[in-house]
């Protein structure tokens, strides 16, 4: 079989999203657009403490007031529970699991952990009803900063696990330290990456009916629907053949909604004991606190290089946080970054270690790039402290160090199928002008301009398209990375395909239609993309790590090959010919040599079904699946460039460019690429320069609103100037993620940026994100 | 999202929005709720009664009266932002009006309703007080004028008594005097984290002087130091340099106190050179 059978004719261009006709019209379907006859809303009673001792929950008032259909303690539900909420990546043989239960019941554990529910006949008056439960609380000593929740005598998350440390986990080859200690350079630096509240635009929201034989439906805006299923057999034991949850529009989700959450099982138990729809919406502010956050680690990295700026090792030590409890795979988040603390560069010495930590937090879990900004951003920081410390051009250093030949196989273990690292950065100096910036500059530190200018680098790879089966098997996550794709004719031609990707902005009812309207010749408007409903597509593993077109979209592939394979022996038996004499192409089976001998696929379709003159044996209809697992992770990598301008007496730092060139393989449609690139970078500057959930020593979030939690805005950002270069990816379409990219890529080249700006005063690091009193400050400290 | 239960009226005109405040206590003024819905939302604000305001009509209005512009205290900042008789006569009130949060908030929010929330980290208080404006309120006794520097008297207090209503904001023409408006924030959005308004009159020597600073205190503040050297023969740098004197201003997300006041002093030095204070 070759690589694409027919030529393609709608993938590589920019194919409207059929999305969006529904979606730019305000015509969406979102969970709280939802509303089954006798639903009843659920508000949940969060604790205001981050850590107190439950004395009593008494729940008299919210009972009698208005509208009020019930209400509960963490203790009524327990018996509800026939297990735990998991967690599905228990990365060491020792970690330590606390109990997580929806509600709390004994110890509320972070601000936010929710300890009452109230159900009522509107969700005012659920409300209005939750601020009448009393709970009395007795506070109890907290804390948030990770590095001393280590500490002697800290106060302790979890009291019977005799401390907060929730596992150590190490890669390392042979001969890290004598590497280090054999070298000419060694640069080490320490780094704080603050949490960061995902926010995606639509909060969560669920709403949950059990019917009278058992079976329960969950709406849920979620990106994964599947697992989702699965936990719900472990928490509620509702087995999965009864259980059928449905993630209708979901507006957006950045890791924040791969999880499953005490809201989901709570409101299935509140409708199978109430016999009503539950529907529970999330609050902007209860968002800040009761959906996952991301981030949150320190780091201290270490570079070993000879004097010719060979990189000879890396080491890394990082703390991170875990949050109050372990959500789905809070504990494999770090992991998702730890194969490439080298990056793009050919470093043969390799060390990392993650330290767990328990703190009276919010949980952490995925956010967009899950565990590879924070190594990316350490990285490519450190490579330009290296860089200085030899005296070397930082791009001359990555030049140097990149990897050239590919496939390559990497310290760390795992192998790059293909790349071009230097290519992306020779067009990125194409677009850049970087002479005219460090004229400029040169200019501006001769006359002493108030306001300063600086560039700075990222070059980065990563791996994403989770995952091969085996390798997460290795590395202890409890299921597989495959996916599953359904490819389906209807009787009269049209095409229905199921996925078990779960999009949530992504735009797979598009691109998966391009895909599978070029390998069969059919229209894309000829193909309907159902996903995201467990009672159609029945096997999946959702929608997370830049892996629904890696993974799902070569899932696709593969079931059109299938159905290509039973089409053509459908023609050969009507056209009385050898399978090998037909062509395909475009939509039609041809005899080689008779051109007016042919059979159109839709025809073919028709025969299926009618099934009046089939090979024998072969079962009518023309349906295939196919489940993919991929024998790699899929390796996207780029160059990107920030340029800052900062005005050195009030520490205002504003970005005036930014250039990133990604390649993220064949492109299958470059505007829904050119928009997960941009949406991916402005998360990434956001990190620099904007957002920061700040929590105080004990655990009280300091930014608990969007006017103090600082997502920028249009207003902020300058348009990006983007470009990409194609390298062909090891699997049938060629192609790599793409949803992570700019998160990964720009938080760093930012930083670099400001650290240029200010260097020739002697600044050689702003901590994140670079807020203009940091930036001030960093300025003051050298002036001393 | 969801605030606690309220009533809620329409008021038809002030006098009637001035008796209902009367009759019923924790009873709220509504125009263009773009400070106090959010409250509400977050169930930091639970009045009783909204009686809103948003409709009177009659108290939209920017016209010259004399030596002084009167703006109506239901004028929506974007229509106070390009009101020709304030782009005319005292363009540093139009200039900040259309520095006011977002679009959004500049199509909804009123003079009235920012100058009566009493926000320290608003722009327009600090504006009114560096022109010693006046407010006029309107009570069941009538209508008295209120001196700017009288009217902010702590976060989110004024000397508004709970049955008056803020009906008009008088400011004087500037003629020839320089002005600035210079503030600084993280976002276009965002409230000022500090900002100066200076307004400088005479040609050559600096005759009178007024800077007021945004963010630096509970209620918007004359830099009086600063004022005083100005007028005094100091440099703008060496009148800059005692910009934050005497005051205590906040910490918090955006900023500690001290680097608010380091900005302070940033600001009006540049605040004062672009009013031409020479």
């Amino acid at each position: 079989v070759t690589a694409i059978e027919t030529a393609p004719r709608s993938v590589g261009t920019s194919v409207k999203r059929k999305e969006d006709a529904s979606l730019l019209r305000g015509r969406g379907t979102f969970v709280d657009n939802l509303t089954l006859p006798g639903t009843v809303y659920m508000a949940v009673v969060r604790s205001p403490y981050p850590r107190a001792r439950i004395k009593g929950v008494s729940l008299d008032a919210a009972r009698s007031a208005e509208g009020v259909v019930a209400a509960y303690s963490g203790a009524d539900l327990a018996g509800d529970w026939t297990g735990g909420m998991p967690c599905a990546w228990p990365v060491t043989e020792d970690i330590k699991m606390p109990p997580h239960y929806p509600l709390a019941s004994d110890e509320a554990r972070y601000q936010g952990d929710g300890v009452a529910v109230v159900v009522a006949e509107s969700r005012a008056l659920a409300k209005d009803a939750a601020e009448l439960v009393e709970v009395d609380y007795e506070p109890l000593p907290s804390i948030a900063n990770v590095e001393k929740a280590l500490g002697e005598g800290a106060p302790l998350v979890h009291e019977d696990l005799g401390t907060n440390e929730c596992y150590v986990w190490k890669l390392e080859t042979d001969g890290v330290q004598a590497a280090i200690d054999a070298a000419d350079v060694v640069v080490t630096r320490r780094f704080v990456q603050p949490r960061l509240i995902p926010n995606a635009i639509e909060p969560r929201g669920v709403l949950a009916q059990a019917g009278p034989t058992g079976e329960v439906t969950l709406w849920s805006a979620t990106q994964i629907p599947h697992i989702l299923r699965f936990t719900m057999q472990l928490v509620l034991g509702i087995a999965e053949s009864k259980m059928r949850v449905i993630a209708p529009d979901v507006g957006g989700g950045f890791g924040s909604k791969c999880d499953a959450y005490a809201e989901e099982y709570l409101a299935v138990a509140l409708a199978k004991r109430l016999g009503r729809p539950v529907k529970w919406t999330e609050e902007r502010a209860e968002n800040f606190v009761a959906t996952i956050h991301g981030r949150d680690v320190v780091h201290e990295l270490t570079f070993a290089a000879t004097r010719d700026g060979t990189i000879t090792a890396v080491r890394s030590n990082a703390k991170c946080a875990m949050g109050a409890y372990l959500q789905l795979v809070t504990p494999g988040i770090p992991l998702l970054g730890a194969w490439i603390y080298s990056g793009p560069y050919a470093i043969p010495n390799y060390s990392v270690t993650f330290t767990g930590v328990f703190t009276h937090t919010t949980p952490t879990d995925a956010y967009r790039g899950a565990g590879r900004p924070e190594a990316t951003y350490v990285l490519e920081r450190t490579m330009d402290a290296l860089a200085a410390e030899l005296r070397m051009d930082p791009l001359e250093l990555r030049r140097k160090n990149f990897v050239k030949e590919f496939p390559y196989t990497m310290a760390s273990g795992l192998t790059i199928d293909s790349g071009d690292y230097e290519g992306c950065l020779d067009k990125l100096l194409d677009h850049l002008d970087l002479d005219a910036i460090r004229a400029d500059q040169a200019a501006r530190r001769e006359s002493g301009d108030a306001k300063q200018i600086g560039v700075g680098f990222s070059t980065y790879n990563e791996m994403c398209g989770l995952a091969p089966s085996r390798i997460l098997g290795a590395i202890r996550y409890a299921v597989g990375g495959w996916d599953a794709a359904t490819i389906r004719f209807q009787p009269l031609g049209s095409v229905q395909v199921v996925t078990g990707t779960t999009p949530h902005g992504q735009g797979h009812e598009t691109t998966w239609s391009q895909i599978v309207a070029d390998q069969l010749g059919v229209g894309v408007d000829d193909v309907e993309v159902l996903h995201g409903d467990t009672a159609v597509s029945q096997q999946g593993m959702d929608t997370y790590g830049s892996r629904s077109l890696a993974v799902g979209g070569i899932a696709l592939y593969h079931a059109s090959q299938k159905i290509i394979a039973k089409a053509r022996a459908i023609v050969a038996h009507q056209l009385e010919v050898s399978e090998e004499d037909l062509e395909f192409a475009e939509g039609t089976f041809t005899v080689k040599g008779s051109p007016d001998r042919s059979m159109g696929i839709q025809a073919v379709a028709f025969a299926a079904h009618a099934a009046h003159d089939l090979p024998d044996g072969m079962e009518p209809g023309l349906e295939e699946t196919a489940v993919f697992d991929p024998p790699n992770f899929s390796w996207p990598g780029g160059a990107h460039a920030a340029v800052v301008e900062i005005d050195t007496e009030t520490g205002d730092t504003r970005l005036v460019r930014y250039v990133a060139v990604d390649d993220v393989g064949n492109p299958v449609n470059p505007q829904i690429i050119d928009g997960q690139v941009h949406g991916g970078i402005t998360q990434g500057i956001a990190a620099a320069l904007y957002e920061e959930g700040a929590y105080d020593e004990e655990g009280n979030l300091l930014t608990t609103t969007l006017t103090t939690y600082l997502v920028p805005s249009a207003a902020e950002l300058p348009s990006y100037e983007t470009d990409r270069i194609e390298t062909v990816a090891d699997n049938p379409l060629g192609v790599k993620g793409v949803g992570e990219t700019g998160t990964i890529a720009a938080a760093p080249a930012v930083i670099n940026a400001v650290v240029d700006a200010l260097s020739h005063l002697g600044v050689t690091d702003v901590q994140l994100p670079a807020t203009p009193e940091r930036v001030w400050r960093a300025i003051e400290e050298v002036r001393r | 999202v969801i605030p606690a239960g309220f009533d809620y009226v329409v008021a038809e005109h002030p006098d009637h929005a001035i008796d209902l405040l009367a009759k019923r206590e924790d009873a709220r003024l509504l125009a263009g709720g773009h400070s106090l819905i959010p409250a509400m939302k977050l169930r930091i604000a639970r009045p009783a009664l909204l009686v809103d305001v948003g409709r009177i009509g009659d108290l939209s209005y920017v016209r010259e009266e004399g030596d002084t512009v009167a703006i109506g205290a239901l004028t929506r900042h974007k229509d106070v932002a390009s009101a020709p008789a304030l782009r005319e006569q005292c363009p540093i009130v139009s200039h900040t009006a259309g520095q006011v949060g977002d679009p959004q908030v500049r199509h909804r929010g009123t003079i009235g309703g920012s100058l009566a929330h009493g926000d320290p980290a608003s722009d327009l208080p600090t504006v009114i007080l560096a022109l010693h404006g006046e407010l006029v309120a309107r009570g069941p006794e009538g209508d008295r004028a209120i001196p700017a520097r009288e009217f902010f008297t702590g976060v989110f207090q004024t000397a508004l008594e709970p049955d008056e209503m803020l009906v008009e904001i008088r400011v004087p023409k500037l003629g020839t005097a320089g002005w600035s408006y210079t503030k600084m924030n993280r976002r276009a959005q965002d409230w000022a984290t500090v900002a100066v308004a200076a307004v400088v009159h005479g040609n050559g020597a600096v005759e009178r002087a007024s800077i007021a600073l945004t963010n630096m205190g509970a209620t918007p503040l004359q830099a009086t130091a600063a004022q005083a050297a100005l007028i005094g023969g100091a440099s703008i740098a060496d009148a800059a340099a005692l910009a934050a004197e005497g005051t205590e201003p906040p910490s918090d997300q955006a900023a500690s106190s001290d680097f608010r006041r380091h900005l302070a002093r940033v600001l009006t030095r540049r605040a004062l050179e672009e009013a031409g204070a020479h």
